[in-house]
């Protein structure tokens, strides 16, 4: 156990590594010279060399990089280019709303899958099997924005029981901030459980073909004990994996889904950011973002390894 | 040959070693098995279904100057915010521009970006990943390791990140959709390839003096192709999905270029008035993408018990 | 020590299978009877229909795709006749089943002892308390050392051996009258095998356990049975004694096998039965062994010969052996 906990956080340093190498040379191939760009109309040659020295510019590639690469352990990643604020507050108040919508999102996509997945695998080739999967697939195909789009016609416009926009965080008012996390989450959180649906089908279907199952069949344990405490136990673990590899995806509907309820995330940011040609914001949220979603990785497979006994217990 | 019913409760399972694993067989499977994957792939009518929306979306995307009853970008050719009537199938926008041929016309951003986006990561992908595969070593980590950092980002983040850099305009956006699934298809080409690199028929090239790259390109690749295949027929609804969701963004081809995307995002502030302005594009994309997801579904069950796996 | 009733008595037993062309019979109208304290033994090649004959005593076998047909009875009862619930209660219990690989027969995320503990809870009346001590009992007398860590133990920390002793005692915990073996041996190590089955014949012989032993070895039989059936794509070909089947094998099959068991003496070469054993989908017309049978003649090509007794306690299905 210790061997992989220690080994997975090599991993991961290995590709946080590889991640910050990319998104810095993704940065530095944004056409444009930084330097000119800061100086704008105070441009003088004196100037230039000045503050290119300043900004380090003039060293090597590596040095640069590692340059950056300290500031941003520290803490700092960079101002604003617009409005002159710490990159990295901007980014880390845009990252709140983002995961509570996303962790919303997964409980209600946990919600449904579990007992549709479950079902589905039980009675397989039933309707319940068709009929489940079928929603499933249905719901995993549409477009996260334009089933946000579609679900604020009927339920807020026309229905008027949730409201359209706007995010309130849990802490500062816990009922209001449900409210509008409703449609945000089922939104992002059906899209989630129509992946997780399949693979608890799909799991919990390999499960019930092992030996072991029909071992206790044979002992006499009951059909409901067989499902639901020798298979569903041993099911439900790969899913744990699952779930976390979705961690990255489900950022990714985050920020379309944003857009669409104008929640102040970091999908809203980077955009914005994009079209006001505002790099240092852009890199800050996408390094956050992407760090996100690697230490997420992490914490599931360690979660893994602490549920399957066999990892747990070598 | 009719495989024999075992006798115990399991049937024999294409993981079962004898079940045409020996990579010798497989060109002659795939040669003589084509009539005979499409008998079975006829057989599922999900698939069937995804294969024919999919050619009603290339024949659109094809015909489009022949298929459109209007100009897909002129202004004004009906009022704003028609509903949809038999002069306007699917109603006018907020600029009085007919939506259906704008569908028409979006179909053929979808589907070539879709497309080619995928073909490039699969090209680059796949050669990425049968260097890594075959050669190992160094070369392996040091690809491996890019990919696993590239696999890292969620793919809507990393295109976000491309477009910052490259600016908009269509190659862009391809460009940028087709650099999320480069890993992908690079790790599932390399672990395929490291199964067959230990079976004995390779082995044999390389002690007659076959050199490298004829191994790899001759003998590795048509063995690992069926599920890269498989891979890329999934990939492309997710790639039309990541194009949508950046023109969704506005990041996606500029205006007044039709894009399926764009349209929705620009119908969501008059939803009330004019709900025809998002939900039908919106439906046009829902369909391609259950098409596409259901026939990359079906080339997979067909393609899959055949081969290994 | 062998009773005289028998304990099981599986009567005309079918397990058929629908498939793409029409229903196919795995197991076709096999008939057997296991006495108290007997070993009987099940033998035939793998596809022989005995790993599904074995199961579907217990109804193990998912129905559909499958379907079964005739009677076993046990204690009074036609257990095909039964509900799920009600077998659930003789499973465990009356009629304990061991299989073939016993670390794949635990289930990996759940501790040994609590797996045992679960078994037992269902059947026995006892509080928890008591049967916890009872599972730790169980497992020395099965021969598992310092019982009590062991119990806390997962089953991937077991050895083969070690597993199938823990399978045993589950299976024996509950004083069951009979004991289902299906090839219980078979991914153990020879000098394992030797313990475990020396573990089932006392079984047999000091607790009156009436055991059904499924192998395709035909040494371990030799070793181990009283009686032997000789199963071949689904049927009973022999059905004797385990003296008289070795002494003089009736079946061509039979004697076949038993030339395929290497021996001290002789000349020194390996006996083989030619071709392969037919798929279910594929039967030939007639005896169903004859295109491999040595001494076939023509008419074994056209009638299938029934099973029919030759001797006092000895049937077999051949038209050559009726005549000799």
């Amino acid at each position: 156990m210790v061997r992989f906990i220690l080994s997975r956080v090599g991993q991961t340093l290995a590709v946080l590594f590889t991640v910050s190498v990319i998104i810095f040379a993704l940065m530095r191939m944004i056409p444009g010279d930084p330097v000119l760009m800061r100086l704008g109309d105070d441009f003088t040659q004196e100037a230039y060399t000045r503050l290119r020295h300043e900004l380090g510019f003039d060293r090597s590639i590596v040095t640069q990089y590692l340059i950056w690469i300290r500031s941003v352990l520290a803490g700092d990643l960079g101002d604003s280019f617009l409005n002159q604020e710490r990159v990295s507050t901007l980014v880390l108040d845009a990252f709140v709303p983002t995961l509570t919508l996303v962790v919303a999102s997964v409980i209600v996509g946990i919600l449904i899958a579990v007992p549709s997945g479950i079902v589905a695998a039980i009675r397989k080739d039933s309707a319940w099997d068709y009929g489940s999967m079928g929603f499933a697939i249905f719901v995993y195909s549409m477009p996260a924005f334009w089933k946000g789009i579609i679900l604020i016609w009927i339920f807020s416009v026309y229905l008027g029981w949730f409201p359209a926009m706007g995010y309130v965080a849990p802490w500062a008012d816990l009922s209001q901030s449900l409210w509008r996390l409703v449609l945000p989450a089922v939104t992002l959180g059906t899209f989630f459980s129509g992946l997780v649906a399949r693979i608890i089908r799909s799991s919990l279907l390999e499960v019930l073909d092992q030996d072991y199952v029909k071992a206790a069949r044979a002992r006499g344990v009951r059909r409901a004990a067989l499902v639901y405490k020798h298979a569903l136990a041993n099911a439900l673990i790969p899913v744990v994996t699952v779930i976390g590899l979705q961690f990255g995806t489900l950022l990714g509907g985050a920020v379309l889904t944003e857009t669409v309820f104008a929640i102040p995330g970091m999908g809203r940011l980077s955009v914005s950011a994009i079209l006001n040609r505002d790099y240092s914001v852009v890199q800050g949220t996408i390094l956050v973002g992407v760090f996100a979603v690697v230490v997420v990785n992490l914490l599931v497979d360690l979660l893994y390894a602490f549920l399957n006994p066999r990892i747990r217990v070598a | 040959m009719a495989e024999p019913l075992s006798a115990d409760d399991r049937p024999l399972t294409a993981g079962d070693p004898g079940a045409g694993a020996a990579g010798a067989e497989v060109p002659a499977a795939a040669r003589g098995g084509l009539r005979r994957g499409w008998r079975r792939f006829r057989r599922n009518p999900g698939a069937v279904f995804g294969l024919a929306v999919f050619l009603v979306i290339v024949a659109m995307a094809v015909l489009a100057p022949v298929l459109a009853p209007y100009d897909p970008i002129a202004q004004g050719v009906g009022k704003p915010f028609e509903r949809p009537s038999t002069a306007h199938w699917a109603g006018t926008d907020s600029f009085g521009r007919d939506i259906m041929s704008r569908i028409i016309y979006g179909a053929r951003v979808a589907l070539v970006v879709g497309i080619v986006a995928v073909l490039l990561a699969m090209i680059i992908g796949v050669t990425l990943g049968l260097i890594s595969g075959y050669y190992g070593g160094i070369v392996d980590t040091v690809i491996m390791r890019i990919m696993d950092g590239l696999f890292a980002f969620p793919i809507i983040i990393l295109a976000i990140a491309m477009m910052a850099v490259m600016g908009f305009g269509v190659r862009n956006v391809i460009v940028a959709v087709a650099v999320g699934f480069i890993a992908p298809f690079a790790r599932v080409t390399r672990g395929d390839v490291l199964a067959v690199k230990e079976e004995p028929y390779i082995e044999a090239a390389r002690l007659a003096g076959v050199g490298s790259l004829a191994i790899i390109f001759r003998h590795v690749l048509p063995n690992v192709l069926a599920p890269i295949i498989v891979q890329g027929a999934l990939r492309v609804s997710g790639a039309i999905i990541t194009e949508s969701g950046l023109s969704f963004l506005g990041l996606g081809p500029p205006p007044p270029t039709p894009a399926w995307g764009r349209m929705i995002a620009e119908g969501q502030s008059f939803i009330v008035m004019a709900p025809h302005v998002s939900t039908i594009p919106g439906i046009a994309l829902m369909l391609a993408i259950v098409a596409l997801n259901l026939l990359g579904d079906g080339v997979r069950d067909t393609l899959d018990p055949r081969m290994r796996r | 020590m062998i009773g005289s009733d028998p304990v099981l008595d599986v009567r005309k037993l079918i397990v058929e299978f629908s498939s793409e062309d029409g229903p196919v019979r795995a197991v076709d109208e096999v008939s057997f009877q296991v006495r108290r304290g007997e070993i009987v033994g099940l033998v035939g090649e793998s596809g022989a229909g005995k790993s599904l004959t074995s199961e579907a005593l217990l109804g193990l076998i998912r129905r559909p795709p499958g379907r079964v047909a005739g009677e076993v009875w046990f204690g009074g009862r036609d257990l095909l006749t039964l509900d799920e619930a009600a077998l659930s209660r003789i499973r465990g219990k009356d009629i304990a089943m061991i299989f073939q690989n016993p670390t794949a027969s635990l289930n990996p995320v759940f501790r040994v002892g609590d797996q045992m503990l679960e078994a037992m809870s269902l059947h026995l009346p006892e509080p928890r308390r008591v049967l916890r001590e009872r599972v730790i009992e169980t497992l020395g007398r099965v021969g598992i050392s310092s019982p009590r860590a062991r119990a806390r133990d997962y089953p991937h920390q077991f050895s083969g051996g070690m597993a199938q002793r823990v399978m045993i005692g589950m299976g024996i915990s509950c004083v069951p009258s009979l004991l289902i073996a299906d090839e219980p041996t078979t991914a153990l190590d020879v000098t394992i095998q030797a313990q475990v089955l020396a573990l089932i014949r006392r079984l047999a012989r000091e607790l009156g356990v009436a055991v059904l032993l499924v192998s395709h070895d035909l040494g371990i039989i030799s070793q181990m049975c009283h009686r032997v059936l000789v199963m071949y794509a689904g049927r009973v070909v022999e059905d004797a004694t385990v003296g008289a089947l070795f002494r003089a094998p009736a079946h061509p099959y039979t004697r076949g096998l038993i030339e395929c068991l290497p021996r001290l003496e002789g000349d020194g070469r390996l006996g083989a039965i030619g071709g392969m054993m037919p798929g279910l989908r594929s039967l030939p017309p007639g005896c169903r062994f004859h295109p491999r049978c040595p001494v076939a003649e023509p008419r074994c090509r056209v009638d299938a010969p029934l099973l029919r007794s030759i001797a006092a306690d000895r049937e077999v299905a051949c038209h050559l052996a009726e005549t000799s």
